[in-house]
Parts: C-alpha cells; structure tokens; sequence
C-alpha cells in the first residue's frame, strides 16, 4: 500500500516536466476539492450541494489578502482555509438540524447567499472578479510565478490535505463518521453525539475545500463568480460521483477525467458542456454508480472471489 | 415612496409569491409521493415557457391554447422521465433522485441555452389581457391581476384535489403505506407516474403564465428553482397548504424588501431560511423531524 502512495509521489514530481504545469495544477486543485467533498459525501454520507461557497469564497479572500494586503502565498491560502473553516462551522451548524435531502437544499440556500454575496459587494469585483492576483514568493523566498515552482507548491499543499483526509478517514473519527452513515439511529443509541461529528467533518471538509480554492486563485491569479456558483457544487458533486463515492481515490480520479474532459471541449461552445455534464450526472446515477475506482475495486474483489464485491481492503 | 410604488412592488411580489407558490406546491406534492427532490422543477418551468413560445412560432396557437398544450407537453415528459429513469431510484438513497433531476436540469438548460442563447425571447401579452384599469389607489395591470388569480385558482384546486376528494385520499395513502395501498387494489405506480407529470405540468403552467411578463430565456428556471427550495425549507414539506401560504407570503415579503432596502433583496429570503431554521427547524409548516 506505501509503496503505491511513494508511486504516486514520484509521479506526480516527474509529471511537470511531460504535462502542461498549469493544466497538472488545476487537475491537483479540484482533485482535493472533489476528495475533501468526498469526506462529507462519501464517507459521511452527506450531500453539500453548496460547497462552492467554501471553495469559491476563499478563491476571493485568498486573492484579495494576495493583491490587496500583499501577504505571501502561503498566508493568503491559510486565511483562506480560515474563511473557509469559520464558513463551514456557521453552515454546519444550521444544517445538520435537518439531514438528508434537506441537508442538501438547506446547503444550497446558503451558498447563494454567498453567491449574491460575492456578486454585490465592492471587494469582489462583481462580474469581473478579482484578476492580476500575484502569486508572490512563498515564505518571502521563493518566486512562485515560475509555473514550475509553483506546481511543487501547490503539489506539496495536495499532498498534505489528501494525507489530512486520509488519516481523518483512517481513524476512530473517520470510524464513527461511517458508522453514523451507515445508520445514525444506532449510532446514536451507542452513545455517539452524531451532530458533533457532522458538524466537525462539515468543518473539515470545508477548510480543506477552501484551501484548494485559495490554491486555484493563485494558480490561475483569479477570483470569479464562477467559483461561487451552484454549477460549481455540482461539478464537485460529479467528480465525486464520476469517480466514486466513499473511495479514497475516487474523487481524484474524478477530477482528472471531469477537468480534462472541459479541457478536450473547451474549443466547443460553451452550452454543451453542461449538456454532457447532465448526460455524465443522469448515466452515473442510472447505470454507473461505483464510479471508476467503485467498478474498479468491484472487479478487483470478484476477481479474487471475495464474498462482497463492494469492499476493498486498500479503499476503505 | 408613492403608494402607487409602493402598491405596484406588492402586487410584483404577489405574482412573485404566486410563482414561488406554484412551484413549491408541485414540490411538495412530487416530494411528498415520491419523496424525490425534483431539481428539474425550475427547468421544466422554463420548458413549459418555451413550449408557449415555440407553440406560437411553429403552430400559431396563441397564449390560451399554451396555456393547455404546455402543461400537457411538459406531463408527458414527466411521464417519460418518471417511467424511465426515476422508477429506478426509489430503493436508493433519496440522494440520487436529487441528482438525477440535477442533471436532468443542466441538460434542459444546455440544450436551450445552445438553441436559444441566454438572451431572452420575449413573448406577446395576449390582447384580451391588454392594459389595465384604474382602482383608485393604483394603476391595476390586467395581465398581473390575472396572473395572480389564475395562480391562485389552481393551488387552491391542486389543494382541494389533494385535501378533500378521494383521489387525493388515495394520493395520501400511498404516500404513507404504498405497499398497503397497493394492497386494497389501488395502482400505486400510476399513481406515482401520474403524481410526478402532474407536479411538473403545475410548473409548465407556471412558466406559460410568466412568459408575458419575464423575458423566455433558459436561465430563468435555475434562477428561480433556487429561491423555490428556501421557500420549501421555510414552509417545511408538511402541507399543501403551507406551501402555498409560505411562498406568497415571502414573495409580499420579496417586494417589500425591494421597496425600502433593494440591495437585500436577493438574499432576503435565504436570511429568512436562516431565522426559520434556527427557530424551527422543521420549518414553519413542517412536521418535526
């Protein structure tokens, strides 16, 4: 198992010098966005549809404290996980009072709020955003508008919140949070306070969306309102989904097929990425469940017969 | 302010109210059955403005025949959609019904907004509805006043449908105990599909009645679907009724907001849902979770 995150790890620093810097970046980006969801969806099963407000909202303070308090990068993207993290404790809290769909819808509300929000206060820009944020020097030293150095940052950030995420999963916490999803009620009559572990896997999820919205303002020197709208909770919805719920690669996986798939039909007009978006959401939840690594992992276990081809050792 | 202003907003914020009440109403009911959160509802509200649309460039029926054809168009895409693809959901997390109606909606919206752009295409008040008439105190629009009425007219009936005849005692059974139901005779699963094209013919109607007056354009369904779910957190699913008082009373409460503070006006009622969920969570009519 170690030697296939250490197979990764050398991967990813090779990969740079093959693939376009920039594009690998944006990929890592919404790879930690999708995985951070993931936490809440997957393993806590619930479904934020207004995630967006965490990723796109620390997008704008990140920028704003990158251009206009000139702090280094690595300070910009910590208050923007602060943000995020702050965010998340106040929507966590109004909506684990409700579960399941409402959860959901109660989620969306609120980021709109954040929404119109970022539309009309003067910060933000309104439809233009925040542009020409500065990348700065990391720790006052290093010039990260070299695509190159910047991609090691932002790796070096990834890695951090996917090993975060992991060992959050991979623990007593991460334990109860499955549980509680698995069936809250008894979890509750064995004593766990459920709401508590929501609200504190609500929060986590968020900080860590926040700081790969932070990262993304950076990477590309933007802030939009595209970041903060709802279309942005479903794509992070899809990663999720494309890629497979409750699996600790899925989202990534995710991610890189959702992005590069924008990236292939780009030069196409815009409206019919959201067609196939659609398509991608009503094919996976029909036919296509698992996700990739879900399927994946599936036909690995019933390759070698064990009895439930739902689990796998190394995924959960 | 002018009372005339001031009357003017009110009665937006009414037709408002009767738009978020007419949505959130073929919510509740498709949520209560089906207990499916339909994200389409906005996309198919904008489907039926459409069809209005579409129905007088190709076939030159004018706005009462819409007023029929759409509803009937957009139900039996319900029908499709509901036989198809939901019937498979129902033994899954409720969450997947969510997003399969998610994608459904950007599907509607690309393809529309591919077709049409996102300019709006603007489409005739009919002519006996022209002008308006002087009330004293206002300057009444007469197509406004019909819209809250002809609103009114068919919550008030989906009410009476649900509430006070034996379909909807059978409608109400089957949301409780379906396999019961469907054991003393009655066929649920039409019921079902029939409950989910109604729902969803209530929304096209909604989008024939608004196309006079916003401009028919592929956005205007996500716009207002989002707004709609606030409303249905604040109402709470517990009752038609609710529904439908909650959503007039926060589009007055919309209009009013326009009137002395326009910048909070987008976001009111998403504080609302705030005040609400802290208060009850349930929701004002809900049932306690």
């Amino acid at each position: 198992m170690r030697a296939r995150y250490i197979l990764l790890i050398l991967l990813g620093i090779a990969a740079p010098f093959f693939i376009y810097p920039t594009f690998l970046m944006k990929i890592l980006c919404f790879a930690l966005f999708a995985t951070a969801f993931n936490l809440l969806l997957g393993f806590g099963g619930l479904l934020s549809f207004g995630h967006a407000a965490f990723f796109g909202g620390a997008a704008y303070i990140c920028a704003t404290a990158s251009k206009d308090w000139g702090l280094t990068p690595e300070l910009s993207i910590l208050i923007g996980g602060l943000y995020a993290g702050t965010l998340g404790a106040l929507f966590g809290w109004l909506a684990v009072r409700r579960s399941g769909i409402y959860f959901a819808m109660i989620t969306l509300a609120l980021a709109q709020l954040i929404f119109f929000l970022a539309l009309q206060l003067p910060f933000t820009g309104g439809e233009e955003g925040i542009q020409g944020v500065p990348r700065g020097r990391l720790l006052g030293l290093v010039d990260l508008s070299d695509n190159v150095a910047m991609y090691f940052f932002v790796l070096a950030v990834c890695c951090a919140g996917f090993w975060l995420i992991h060992r959050t999963i991979h623990s007593p916490f991460g334990n109860a949070l499955t549980a509680i999803r698995e069936n809250e009620a008894r979890a509750i009559s064995l004593g766990y306070d459920v709401s508590r572990y929501k609200l504190l896997a609500f929060i986590l999820s968020a900080t860590i969306a926040g700081v790969a919205g932070a990262l993304k303002a950076l990477v590309f020197q933007l802030a939009t309102l595209t970041d903060v709208h709802w279309h942005m909770s479903g794509q992070v919805v899809l990663m999720t989904l494309v890629g497979g719920l409750g699996t600790i690669f899925g989202p990534a996986v995710g991610a890189i097929t959702i992005v590069s798939l924008e990236n292939q039909l780009a030069d196409r007009v815009g409206s019919w990425v959201t067609v196939i978006m659609g398509f991608m959401f009503v094919f996976c939840v029909l036919l296509f469940r698992r996700g990739i690594v879900g399927e994946f992992n599936a036909w690995r276990a019933a390759r070698r017969n064990v009895g439930s081809a739902a689990v796998s050792s190394d995924a959960r | 302010m002018s009372t005339q202003a001031l009357l003017s907003q009110l009665l937006l914020g009414l037709i408002n109210g009767s738009f978020y009440a007419i949505l959130s109403l073929g919510l509740a009911v498709i949520f209560g059955l089906l207990n499916i959160i339909n994200f389409a509802h906005g996309a198919l509200y904008m489907v039926g403005a459409f069809c209005a649309l579409l129905a007088m460039r190709w076939l030159g029926i004018g706005y009462w025949g819409a007023l029929v054809i759409a509803p009937l168009v957009v139900g039996a895409l319900g029908v499709v959609i509901e036989r198809l693809m939901l019937r498979r959901l129902y033994q899954l997390d409720h969450l997947y019904g969510l997003l399969l109606t998610f994608g459904l909606a950007l599907i509607a919206e690309g393809f529309f907004r591919w077709s049409f752009g996102i300019t709006g295409e603007s489409y005739p008040v009919p002519a006996e509805l022209h002008g308006g008439v002087d009330i004293g105190i206002m300057y009444l629009p007469l197509y406004r006043a019909w819209v809250v009425v002809a609103s009114l007219v068919v919550c008030v009936a989906t009410w009476y449908l649900i509430d006070r005849t034996s379909l909807g005692a059978r409608l109400r059974a089957a949301t409780e105990r379906p396999r019961l139901t469907q054991a003393l005779g009655i066929n649920v699963p039409v019921l079902v599909t029939a409950t989910y094209a109604a729902g969803v013919a209530l929304a096209a109607y909604a989008g024939v009645l608004a196309a006079p007056i916003l401009q028919v354009n592929p956005l205007m369904g996500s716009n207002l679907i989002i707004v709609v779910f606030a409303v249905v957190v604040i109402g709470g699913m517990g009752s038609i009724l609710g529904s439908i008082v909650t959503g007039l009373g926060l589009g007055l409460l919309e209009g009013l907001t326009k009137v002395f503070y326009p910048e909070a006006s987008a976001v009111v009622i998403f504080v609302i849902m705030v005040m609400v969920l802290l208060v009850r969570p349930a929701g004002l009519f809900g049932k306690a979770a």
